[in-house]
């Protein structure tokens, strides 16, 4: 069993999180800290594995993680898993949202995290592996964006134009983290 | 109306969207909370509103603030609103979102009943199996979301539904089906039955993703409660075997490693393919896990396996390639597996020593940690000195203190486990210890500490050099008190203060180490150990006065004195009580001294030994289980709660063996008081409580086996007091450990030095010639290397449970309630009232719908799909099962009888009836044979059909562990009923095999045929029940026995008030356990009570008396007799050895009740235990017989003739097997072989003729001794008439 898929940056900000197992949030915020204290401090070229924390877990869990670019990928997994097949699944993972989101990129996970969340639903459920074929995620993912786009209509075309007017200056920014947010765009009202 | 819509969506438009919440959040980076606090008000106003889009929105923000961590739980309504809408997109929100925030917790306080309805009623319509594809998606929305919410409500109520969605059509919707029945099952274990059938079906899906989550669910269930899914082990080794896919490969691998150990034979089958696959695949994630699996394999069944080493070799090559690896992921999985080996196999992990080394090097931490924990279980006498080097190397190397830390500690640890086993030189490990001390900014001066005063108290033969190397390190002490942190080094100088005091005899120069103990810079120090160098610094004085009287130089004492009596106050003024405390008394006593040496002679050599006296005594270590072993006062229930909040454990019961006893890590000085203050706290309950707990002071105070307080304050008190005689445990140290001596010590020795000197005994003796000489040279190190003494014993004796019991403990560990309940017998065919509950509308109560109807029909449904497709999966499996069968009984060139195991199980059932008492925990487990219903039974003949094809290829080796289940013995508990079924048992076989025994004695080749054929016999009656195979009507038998009715109980005793009759019995899984079995009959006419039993223990046979008796305690008889009644009391004793009868002395004694008064009465009475009582009549195959003879183990014969009483050869064998517990092999016209065990696993075989009234008794056996007493119990039983 999956016990929780973590997702943060190097500061770690959470990306996303998602707990098959309950704790108050409180005790999520603090497990997300806990990891990524274990995991920051560890160089890129060591191994992906990390015997659990104190807060998750215990002595039958293990967190694996990978590290890519400014995000870590962690999973929250007890010894049913198979360690490199978890890996593996981290890898098909990122691979998911690279094509889903073309060229993810931290800002991606920031602005849409539910759609994250929608590709992982296809990925794990409820803790266990759901499917591992990219080909027949990918084709579930785009089919339920159909639907909504469907469901959406005339009525949404509006919407899109103000959210594209909204986002207009994003392009630039997007794939630089560095570059601070335009202050005003947030703010504007119409 | 439509400008309406327009304008609310307009108005949406405006209305802050999940990015907006995302980008203002960025913005206002120093003011997040206020920020967050007035978009959560905004977000509170757009849930009051009617459009559902707005919530919608709201409640996607509402998931993202939940993210970064604030409570949305108030909005579960909302959500709830949301997840109802019609449309995907927000439906989809709404779930996410109650994934996220909804727990089993949430139904309690926001779910109420209405939601739950209202949520359960969308989820029935959406669960609903619909072709529209926009119904998948909603359905599959759906899903995932319960997967994450689903409570025991929810669950009961969408079993069903569930249930039907995984036939659905579409693979999408049926995995997702498939997937969350695990969450059903652990929400509603009572739908696990019911649904198995299906699910099972699931692991044959066409659809790969399908299959996939069946074997998911599956393994974990099968994790969770590994036995009740034993019989899904040929299913899972098709699909092993036939799938490609990785995925469901590795889950499959890594269950069949939770099953093995349940089931060695499933073992033995997976070897082949396993290794078949570790060859093939090229995915390193299947390697490993393969790999791990056959290490499981091969812990489970460390005999057996022809190609066994070849495995081992194999695993352990395909590790190191993995650890070679430059992938740091393989390399760490690849030590961890290693890890695994190393507990079974240490010689093969031991080769590989150059390359964990190496690991030693690695910049990954993790990869350090794994190699570390490997060199632990590495290391022998031989490499101890090596390995220690090479730490210590790495620590002179390592960066930051963590690391260094964790290798010093683990350098101890090694050295010290299981009660220093390694370490050959104490002086070589006394420098290390030592040369640890040097080492910067460690935590763990402690630990070194407690490791010397360890050594230098358990370890006698070392104290002189300790004490002098202690002597060295006080002298020093500036250098090691420079960190006076917590912990640190200078922790070292609190042992070696307490040592140079505790041993001052072995000081060559106790005058120079008093001055370097009163140094000024010692108040720097912590408190603890400034007071334990006051009081050494008294100890060493009363030491130097006493050296001083016998030179009669008190001179130099007074010198002595004076200067204690001026260095002393500076301790006066520290902070820390206890220091002052102590410093105040020893000036005083300082000065008392002084006082008297002022006087005269014979005062002066008083006050040495009077204050020599003073600390007196020698101090010897406690047990560190001590404290266990002390009796549980009378009345006392240390169960029940003291108070009612529950406390914590107290530490020292779980305090690993391995660590040191007299100081731990974290006691201080206060601790004392702590625990004192902390014992205080019950008094003030209930007024009871609080009496018996005085008792149990009072108690403890009168009982010198009672240790106060914990172990190591134990230590510490009897320290002081000297009384150690009667510590519960004590330890023997006696046995001095060689050292080599004549070592000059000079300041501090080194360790290198020891190892050198090793390593050069070690060439030398190497050229001299092996063995012989070694034993000669008793300074030779290597002869102590073999057999060196184990310093003590007591406490390395650790109970280990028995293989199931530790396995349920490990669930427990797991400890979740949720598992046990589904710990459930799917084997057992549905009854008709285990059907899921089908959803009806509770809100009308009256409302006549058909439920009685639409139950049944789902149920036929059911069963009607099940039959169907059992049946037509049945025909292809089935037909493709006999095929296998019918190679495998063509292949066979040794007789099988695969069909062996289950039949004489249900024959022997069927013969001892309640007779059984034996019966493993298995067989209960199992479905018994007599259960008609043929569905369960057939699957277990497949099951056991499957595995035991595996004894078939190798029936040569001897009995698997796992077979006893499946063999049930005929106890010597039997009436002659029983006794006649068994001979008929016997006699049936012997005519069934009769046609075939002359052929089988002159060819093996030919009876391996035979015996083929009547497995064929065997195979083809499938389906009847099997007993009717085997048991053949006594009224065909050849030769009805008559025999006088046979009891094996004999007379122990008797009076004219009692009567005692008695007999034994054994159980082949205690082999050192026998029963005794007392009929006690009162033959007056009155009351007899107070039954007390005693015998006078040998040395090989004791009585098992209750805990905490002594030896030569009576053992109550639990019942009292009322006038002419009989009561049975059994009675165990421990056995060591069984080659030789037992005759044992003992008495009963009583109290009979008249009416006048009682009287004591007793009754001596002589017991025997006979050689046979150990047998037990185990049934044994004739080619297991066969080979047993010619394997040649089976070294002593010896014959035994005889005319016996009865003039009939049957009766003759009938008395042996039931008298001596043996059991006919096969038995042709006047000769017969038999076969006994004893409860020690001693074979013993017997060939018995008859011969004109004559009976001769061949025996075989390894055991000489055992077997003639065997043979002369034979011979009593056939020709007397006593028993």
């Amino acid at each position: 069993m999956i016990k929780a898929i973590l997702v943060f940056n190097n500061h770690g900000k959470p990306r996303l999180s998602r707990f098959y197992q309950y704790y108050p949030e409180d005790m999520q915020q603090q497990i997300v800290r806990e990891t990524f204290h274990l995991v920051s401090k560890r160089d890129d070229n060591v191994c992906n594995f990390l015997e659990g924390g104190t807060l998750i877990g215990g002595s039958d869990f293990k967190i694996i993680y990978r590290h890519y670019a400014t995000l870590y990928f962690v999973f929250c997994v007890d010894s049913s898993e198979s360690e490199l097949g978890i890996l593996d699944l981290i890898q098909v993972f990122v691979e998911t949202l690279d094509k889903c989101f073309e060229n993810v990129c931290e800002l991606d996970l920031i602005f849409h995290v539910d759609k994250v969340h929608y590709i992982l639903a296809e990925l794990v459920m409820g803790g266990m592996v759901l499917e591992t074929n990219m080909t027949e995620i990918i084709t579930r993912i785009e089919e339920q964006n159909k639907l909504e786009k469907s469901e959406a209509g005339i009525a949404a075309a509006p919407a899109r134009a103000v959210s594209a007017l909204k986002e207009m200056n994003i392009p630039q920014k997007v794939k630089d983290m560095k570059l601070p947010d335009l202050p005003s765009i947030g703010n504007l009202k119409f | 109306m439509a400008l309406s819509k327009v304008k609310g969506t307009l108005e949406r438009v405006l209305d802050k969207n999940l990015q907006d919440l995302v980008r203002g959040i960025r913005n206002h980076k120093e003011n997040e909370t206020k920020y967050v606090a007035e978009c959560l008000d905004e977000i509170k106003n757009e849930l009051r509103q009617e459009n559902v889009a707005v919530k919608a929105i709201a409640v996607n923000k509402l998931t993202y603030l939940q993210m970064l961590g604030y409570d949305i739980s108030w909005a579960a309504f909302n959500v709830i609103e949301v997840m109802s809408s019609p449309k995907f997109t927000f439906k989809r929100i709404g779930y996410l979102s109650a994934s996220q925030s909804f727990h089993e917790g949430t139904d309690v306080l926001m779910l109420t009943t209405n939601m739950i309805r209202k949520a359960s009623s969308c989820f029935h319509l959406l669960l609903t199996p619909d072709l529209g594809s926009q119904n998948l998606y909603d359905a599959g929305v759906a899903l995932n979301g319960l997967s994450c919410f689903i409570t025991a409500d929810l669950a009961r109520d969408l079993a069903n539904d569930i249930m039907t969605l995984m036939t659905s059509t579409k693979p999408y919707l049926r995995k997702k089906a498939v997937l969350i029945m695990y969450k059903v099952f652990l929400q509603f274990p009572e739908a696990l039955r019911p649904a198995f059938p299906r699910l099972k079906e699931k692991l044959e899906d066409p659809d790969p993703g399908v299959q996939s989550a069946a074997v998911n669910v599956i393994c974990e269930l099968a994790r969770k409660n590994p036995r009740n899914y034993l019989a899904l082990a040929p299913l899972f080794f098709k699909l092993m075997t036939s799938s490609t896919n990785n995925w469901v490969l590795i889950k499959i691998i890594k269950l069949f490693g939770a099953l093995t150990p349940l089931e060695p034979r499933l073992g033995k089958k997976l070897i082949e393919p396993l290794t078949n696959l570790i060859h093939s695949t090229s995915a390193m994630s299947l390697l490993y896990e393969c790999i791990n699996t056959v290490i499981a394999v091969l812990i489970s069944v460390s005999t057996g396996i022809p190609n066994h080493t070849a495995s081992i070799q194999l695993c352990v090559q395909k590790l190191r390639i993995l650890i070679e690896d430059s992938d740091q992921n393989l390399k760490y999985l690849g030590l961890l597996a290693m890890s695994k080996i190393l507990q079974t196999h240490p010689k093969s992990v031991q080769t590989h020593k150059d390359l964990i080394l190496q690991c030693l090097d690695d910049k990954d931490e993790s990869i350090r940690f794994r190699a570390l924990d490997l060199l632990y279980g590495m290391v022998s006498k031989k490499n101890l000195m090596e390995i220690v080097k090479k730490l210590m190397v790495h620590m002179d190397k390592a960066e930051g203190t963590n690391y260094r830390d964790e290798l010093l500690a683990k350098i101890i640890e090694i050295c010290s486990q299981s009660n220093y086993q390694y370490v050959t030189n104490f002086e070589w490990y006394v420098s290390v210890l030592v040369e640890l001390t040097r080492m910067e900014g460690t935590r763990h001066g402690r630990l070194i500490a407690a490791q010397m005063l360890d050594v230098a108290i358990r370890v006698q033969a070392i104290r002189p050099f300790a004490v002098a190397q202690m002597a060295v390190l006080l002298e020093n002490a500036h250098v090691l008190s420079n960190n006076s942190q917590r912990n640190g080094i200078c922790e070292v100088l609190y042992a070696a203060a307490w040592l140079c005091g505790e041993f001052p005899d072995h000081l060559t120069d106790p005058k120079g180490v008093l001055e370097a103990m009163l140094k000024p810079k010692i108040t720097l120090l912590p408190g603890h150990i400034q007071s334990v160098y006051v009081q050494n610094i008294i100890k060493l004085y009363a030491n130097i006065i006493k050296r001083a009287e016998g030179q009669n130089g008190l001179a130099g004492v007074r010198e002595v004195g004076e200067m204690l009596q001026e260095k002393l106050p500076i301790f006066i003024q520290s902070a820390d009580l206890e220091v002052q405390e102590r410093a105040c008394c020893m000036v005083q006593l300082v000065k008392y001294v002084l006082k008297s040496q002022d006087k005269d002679g014979d005062t002066a050599a008083a006050i040495a030994e009077e204050l020599a006296a003073l600390f007196a005594g020698d101090l010897n270590p406690v047990a560190p289980k001590a404290q266990k072993k002390v009796p549980v006062p009378e009345g006392l229930d240390l169960d029940a709660w003291i108070n009612d909040p529950p406390s914590e454990s107290s530490e020292d019961e779980d305090r690993p063996v391995g660590s040191s006893i007299f100081v731990t890590k974290d006691n201080n000085e206060g601790s004392f008081y702590h625990e004192a203050a902390k014992a205080k706290v019950p008094d003030m309950t209930p007024e009871e409580r609080t009496k018996a707990k005085e008792q149990r002071r009072v108690d403890q105070a009168h009982n010198p086996n009672y240790l106060k307080g914990d172990v190591k304050k134990s230590a510490s008190n009897t320290s002081a007091d000297g009384n150690l005689g009667n510590s519960v445990v004590e330890l023997d140290l006696s046995i001095p450990l060689r050292v080599p001596g004549g070592i000059q010590v000079a300041g501090l020795s080194s360790s290198d030095q020891y190892m050198k000197m090793e390593q050069s005994l070690r060439t030398k003796k190497a050229g001299k010639k092996k063995r012989k000489k070694r034993k000669k040279g008793g300074n030779d190190e290597s002869d102590e290397e073999e057999d060196i003494p184990q310093i003590h014993q007591v406490s390395t004796v650790e109970e280990v449970p028995e293989g199931a019991e530790a396995m349920s403990d490990k669930e427990e560990d797991g400890g979740d309630e949720r598992y046990k309940k589904l710990d459930i017998d799917l084997d057992e065919p549905l009854r008709p009232g285990e059907i899921l509950p089908v959803r009806t509308h509770r809100i009308v109560p009256d409302h006549k719908l058909p439920e009685p109807e639409e139950e049944p029909k789902e149920k036929k449904k059911h069963k009607k799909k099940e039959k169907e497709s059992k049946k037509d999966k049945k025909k292809s499996r089935d037909s493709r099962k006999e095929e296998r069968e019918k190679r495998k009984r063509k292949k066979q060139s040794i007789p099988g009888e695969a069909d062996e195991p289950s039949l004489l199980k249900e024959d022997h059932e069927e013969i001892a009836g309640d007779n059984t008492p034996l019966s493993s925990p298995r067989d209960k487990d199992m479905p018994s044979g007599g259960a008609t219903a043929t569905n369960s039974t057939d699957k277990m003949n497949d099951y056991e059909f499957w595995m035991s094809s595996t004894d078939a290829q190798s029936p040569s080796h001897s009995e698997p562990q796992g077979k006893p289940t499946t063999e049930v013995k005929v106890t010597p508990v039997q009436d002659i009923t029983s006794g006649d079924e068994a001979k008929v048992d016997t006699t049936a076989h012997s005519k069934k095999k009769k046609k075939e025994k002359k052929e089988r004695r002159e060819k093996k080749e030919k009876k391996s045929k035979k015996s083929k054929l009547k497995a064929g016999d065997y195979e083809e009656a499938g389906g009847i029940t099997t007993p009717s195979q085997e048991v053949v009507d006594p009224s065909q038998l050849e030769t009805p026995v008559t025999a006088k009715p046979m009891s094996s109980y004999r007379l122990l005793a008797e009076n004219a008030s009692i009567k005692m009759m008695y007999e034994t019995r054994v159980s082949p899984q205690r082999g050192d356990q026998l029963i005794l079995s007392v009929v006690f009959t009162n033959l007056t006419p009155h009351l007899v009570n107070n039954l007390e039993f005693n015998v006078m223990d040998t040395l090989n046979t004791k009585l098992s008396r209750g805990m905490g008796q002594a030896s030569h305690d009576a053992v109550q008889v639990p019942f009292v007799l009322p006038a002419g009644l009989s009561n049975e009391g059994q009675f165990a004793f421990s056995v060591d050895s069984l080659v030789q009868p037992t005759k044992l002395r003992g008495t009963l004694t009583y109290m009979v009740k008249m009416a006048e008064g009682s009287t004591h009465e007793k009754v001596d009475f002589r017991l025997t235990f006979n050689c046979s009582s150990f047998m037990s009549a185990l049934p044994c195959k004739s080619s297991e017989f066969a080979s047993l003879l010619s394997s040649g183990d089976l070294t002593e014969k010896s014959t035994m003739k005889c005319t016996p009483l009865e003039n009939s050869f049957d009766v003759s064998l009938l008395r042996i097997c039931f008298y001596n517990h043996f059991k006919v092999v096969e038995k042709v016209e006047g000769s017969a072989s038999l076969y006994g065990r004893s409860i020690q696993g001693h074979h013993l075989c017997l060939l018995v003729k008859y011969n004109n009234g004559e009976i001769t008794v061949d025996g075989k056996s390894a055991e000489g001794a055992l077997l003639s007493n065997v043979l002369a119990d034979i011979k009593t039983v056939l020709t007397s008439d006593v028993l």
